[in-house]
């Protein structure tokens, strides 16, 4: 691990000033800290996937396989064949710069080649210069170059220092997604056997086990009555969640981050909270125990492999319909991609609220519904018992992800659901939210400790408005409903607004929920006192 | 000077010059003012035609609109239905105030560091001079149509009279022009100054809006200044429009042919560049598909056979794991 700045520091080093040299004359920063680690060969081979021998970007030499630029070539040609998105983002960019200062690596870094645009003309230049007319013949003047291994280690660099978090799509006045460059970029480099270890080690661990950290299924059980003894000590009522259980109304899917790493674990008692005092019929799987899909960030066809798991064990089951947890990449791949994938799911139902009876007839093909939008709907109905004040301690704002925010629209369900359970609720500032929501600065698959410099700078942008609320109102809890933020947020904030705690939101409904026979409550879902005056008292 | 507008003005000024010495003092008026012209329309047209070909047929695999408000969920929550359209007509609207109004632009922000912070500013230059830009350029076509029909149609006359609203001059200012070349000048005055631009933008960048910037001065300058003979160069461009084709007795000034051929030479640059922003935008997936990816299954043509860990080998994997920890099992 390399040491980082201090927080001043790092802000103070940001430059937008742009470097003398053109930007095809720079060459990446490969050193140490400034990469994420290669995969292990190990789980390339477990997935069939190409494989290279152990390598460091650090490496002067790569040693690519000797027809490198023929495999990039045809890997090229075959997705301009199958993407029309790639094909009109190659051709169309007129460069105008309106993407330039959107993106948060770029404001985090002040790197040109964080720029969207110029994150595109890495892949464009390449483009020109095999598939265009133009390209071949004038070559540098119409923007054209070789393919050179140092290309090859450019994209390595700065198609891992993307997020896909589509920011730059929503000013771009064609709408051009960098998130669809840099899946093709990544798709190219894996075509080489050029991955990171911090996306395919978890995507290895999915495909057998069935979730990120490799959870084999009587582990995973035991995780979970983990977290009903919890329940239990601090309602005084005993959950007993059922496990692949065949005839369920509902299957129920989340991240595993939700199993395994504060805060995402309350966010998880939240869940098992909830359905127990609606008497939901659900039951969860220890097959299909992964909400998220690193495959997204790997390449379709392995993003496709992964997400099987939820429709065949719906199956399985013999389930009406799917529920899901707070995520956000996956709903990304839910909402865009699974039922194309895998659909179509005509053994499921249109999912229907076995509580209020309303039917989510915007799940009607994919039958997948997001939890946030259950909620919302029993908020709504009345139908649960809540105590707001039971979160008064929190000042809370809210996270748009940028999977639900762009790639999705879920907006206002998870704010009604707040509004419900919280008193005491902040918007950060309108160019920050909502469409316009900042990354977390960790997103698609970056989440790694070795590149915590790019990442820190990258979740500035968040930080910064997070940062706004809080001198504002005093705002000290920033809630989201993804399981990398909960991952990501924890550190980003210690490092750039110290006093401000992340959680889910299921985690805060699991607070306000008043169960029926609970105990009086005396702590929140972490054990710590309910109000700051109790807090104060203790010490 | 820059390479990239160093070329760039370089070959406008010596496609100008060759247009120039080539009509003006050889006397190759039949090839620039019939070969040429022909040459350029066959190639805008093909090339347009191929390039949009080649767009639709790469198919649309995943329905991945970027969604840029509420989604359609609950009755009572109200759903944007223009930024995040679940109807194709939300599409047709979205699509329209994207084409039409440049909405994406116009929510442009600029990113300062002010003090410890970072701020955002809306910014309205680029999505102002785009619009100058692309409407006067739009103005302009129209009224040049009065030189290809006989008689001239009323929207022709229509827009000229709105255009000469300032009445000011002889013959008649006409604004579509002068602000057709404000905004080419503000739009390549961006790119020089402002660095961040400066650094993204290539000779690709800088030729069209030096070609256009040539186009709209020789025009200018043959309407106000060395008066060109308008009847003509409609005789010529009837000829064109009626497969009749011939040069006008007598010809035309060296100035008309620079003002021809440079407009030739953009029509023909229009399908190899990125100026064919003007049907990709059209095609673009993110902006002209409805996000109503959970209620209408999308097809995907070459969707691929992959290969699944399934249940029965999960089972077989951790079965007496499974057994012992109370887990439901297939096979006992």
């Amino acid at each position: 691990m390399v040491d980082i700045l201090k927080p001043e520091e790092m802000f103070n080093s940001i430059d937008y000033t742009s470097p003398s040299d053109r930007w095809e004359d720079v060459p990446p920063d490969l050193t140490l800290g400034n990469f994420c680690y290669p995969t292990k060969k190990k789980n390339l081979e477990y997935l069939g996937l190409p494989a290279k021998d152990e390598w460091s970007p650090a490496d002067d030499d790569w040693h690519l396989p000797d027809n490198w630029e023929e495999i990039i070539h045809e890997g090229f040609k075959e997705r301009l064949e199958k993407y029309r998105s790639l094909k009109v983002f190659m051709d169309i960019c007129v460069r105008c710069g309106a993407c330039a200062d959107k993106c948060h690596f770029f404001i985090g870094s002040g790197d040109p080649k964080n720029m969207p645009v110029l994150r595109a003309e890495l892949l464009r230049s390449v483009y020109r210069k095999d598939f265009t007319t133009a390209g071949k013949i004038l070559g540098s003047i119409a923007g054209a170059r070789k393919i050179t291994p140092l290309v090859i280690k450019e994209w390595f660099s700065y198609f891992y220092q993307c997020s896909e978090c589509r920011r730059c799509s929503v000013y771009c006045p064609y709408g051009i997604d960098t998130a669809e460059i840099t899946m093709m970029g990544r798709e190219l480099l894996s075509l080489l056997g050029l991955n990171i270890n911090w996306i395919l080690e978890p995507v290895a661990n999915c495909f057998r086990t069935g979730n990120h950290l490799g959870i084999q299924p009587h582990a995973l059980k035991e995780m979970i009555e983990f977290f009903c003894d919890d329940i239990e000590e601090i309602t005084g009522i005993k959950i007993n969640p059922s496990f692949n259980r065949k005839g369920a109304e509902i299957l129920f899917i989340t991240p595993s981050g939700d199993f395994f790493a504060d805060p995402g674990t309350y966010t998880m008692m939240g869940y098992l909270m909830l359905f127990e005092h609606i008497g939901l019929d659900y039951t969860l799987s220890t097959y299909a125990s992964e909400g998220g899909n690193f495959g997204l960030f790997t390449s379709s066809e392995v993003m496709k492999r992964l997400n099987g798991k939820m429709f065949a064990e719906a199956k399985r089951l013999g389930v009406k319909w799917i529920l899901g947890g707070e995520c956000g990449h996956m709903w990304r791949v839910i909402n865009q991609y699974m039922d194309t994938m895998n659909g179509p799911a005509d053994f499921l139902e249109i999912p229907k609220s076995p509580i209020t009876g309303t039917r989510f007839d915007n799940a009607a093909s994919t039958k997948m519904v997001h939890i946030a939008e259950f909620t919302a709907d029993l908020i709504k109905n009345n139908k649960l018992k809540l105590d707001p004040s039971r979160n008064d301690k929190f000042k809370v704002t809210f996270h748009d992800s940028c999977n639900p925010a762009r790639g999705m629209g879920l907006l206002d369900e998870p704010r009604y659901v707040l509004k419900g359970v919280c008193n005491h609720f902040y918007e950060m500032p309108e160019n920050t939210i909502r469409e316009q929501t900042f990354c977390c600065g960790s997103g698609s698959g970056l989440n790694t400790e070795e590149i915590m410099d790019l990442r820190m700078r990258g979740g500035l942008p968040r930080a910064n408005a997070v940062k706004h609320v809080h001198d504002k109102h005093g705002v000290n809890m920033l809630a989201c409903i993804c399981a990398i933020d909960r991952a990501a947020l924890p550190p980003l904030m210690d490092y750039w607004v110290p006093e401000v705690g992340v959680t889910g939101i299921h985690e805060l409904v699991g607070n306000a929920l008043v169960m029926e026979g609970e105990i009086e409550r005396t702590t929140d879902l972490r054990f710590e006192p309910l109000n700051e005056e109790e807090a104060q008292t203790d010490e | 000077m820059n390479v990239n507008y160093f070329y760039s003005l370089l070959a406008v000024v010596v496609l100008g010059s060759v247009a120039y010495v080539g009509a003006g003092v050889a006397g190759l008026q039949g090839v620039f003012g019939i070969f040429i012209p022909y040459l350029a329309v066959v190639i805008f047209i093909s090339g347009f035609i191929n390039r949009v070909m080649g767009w639709a047929r790469s198919p649309v695999p995943f329905r991945i609109p970027t969604t840029c408000g509420q989604q359609q969920s609950l009755d009572w929550i109200q759903q944007n239905k223009i930024d995040n359209p679940s109807t194709l007509f939300g599409v047709i609207i979205r699509m329209f105030l994207e084409i039409v109004l440049f909405r994406s632009l116009f929510k442009n922000t600029r990113t300062e560091i002010v003090g410890d912070k970072i701020a955002y500013k809306w910014v309205v230059w680029l999505w102002l001079f785009a619009i100058l830009f692309h409407y006067s350029f739009f103005a302009v076509v129209i009224r040049h149509l009065r030189f290809f029909l006989e008689p001239v149609p009323f929207f022709v006359s229509f827009l000229e009279q709105i255009d000469g609203i300032l009445q000011v001059g002889l013959p008649g200012i006409f604004l579509s022009g002068v602000l057709l070349l404000a905004g080419a000048v503000l739009l390549l005055l961006r790119r020089i100054l402002i660095p961040k631009i400066n650094y993204i933008s290539m000779a690709a960048d800088y030729f069209p809006l030096l070609l256009i910037i040539g186009i709209a001065l020789t025009g200018i300058m043959m309407r106000y200044f060395i008066k060109v003979d308008v009847v003509k160069v409609k005789e010529l461009a009837m000829g064109l429009a009626t497969f009749h084709a011939g040069i006008p007795e007598g010809g035309l000034g060296g100035l008309f042919f620079v003002h021809l051929f440079l407009v030739c030479i953009l029509v023909m640059y229009i399908p190899f560049s990125k100026l064919m922003h003007m049907g990709g935008v059209f095609l673009s997936p993110t902006r002209n598909m409805a996000n109503n990816n959970r209620m209408k299954r999308h097809i995907n043509p070459w969707n691929p056979q992959v290969k699944f860990h399934t249940y029965d080998e999960y089972e077989d994997d951790f079965r007496e794991k499974m057994i012992e920890a109370g887990l439901p099992v297939e096979k006992e």
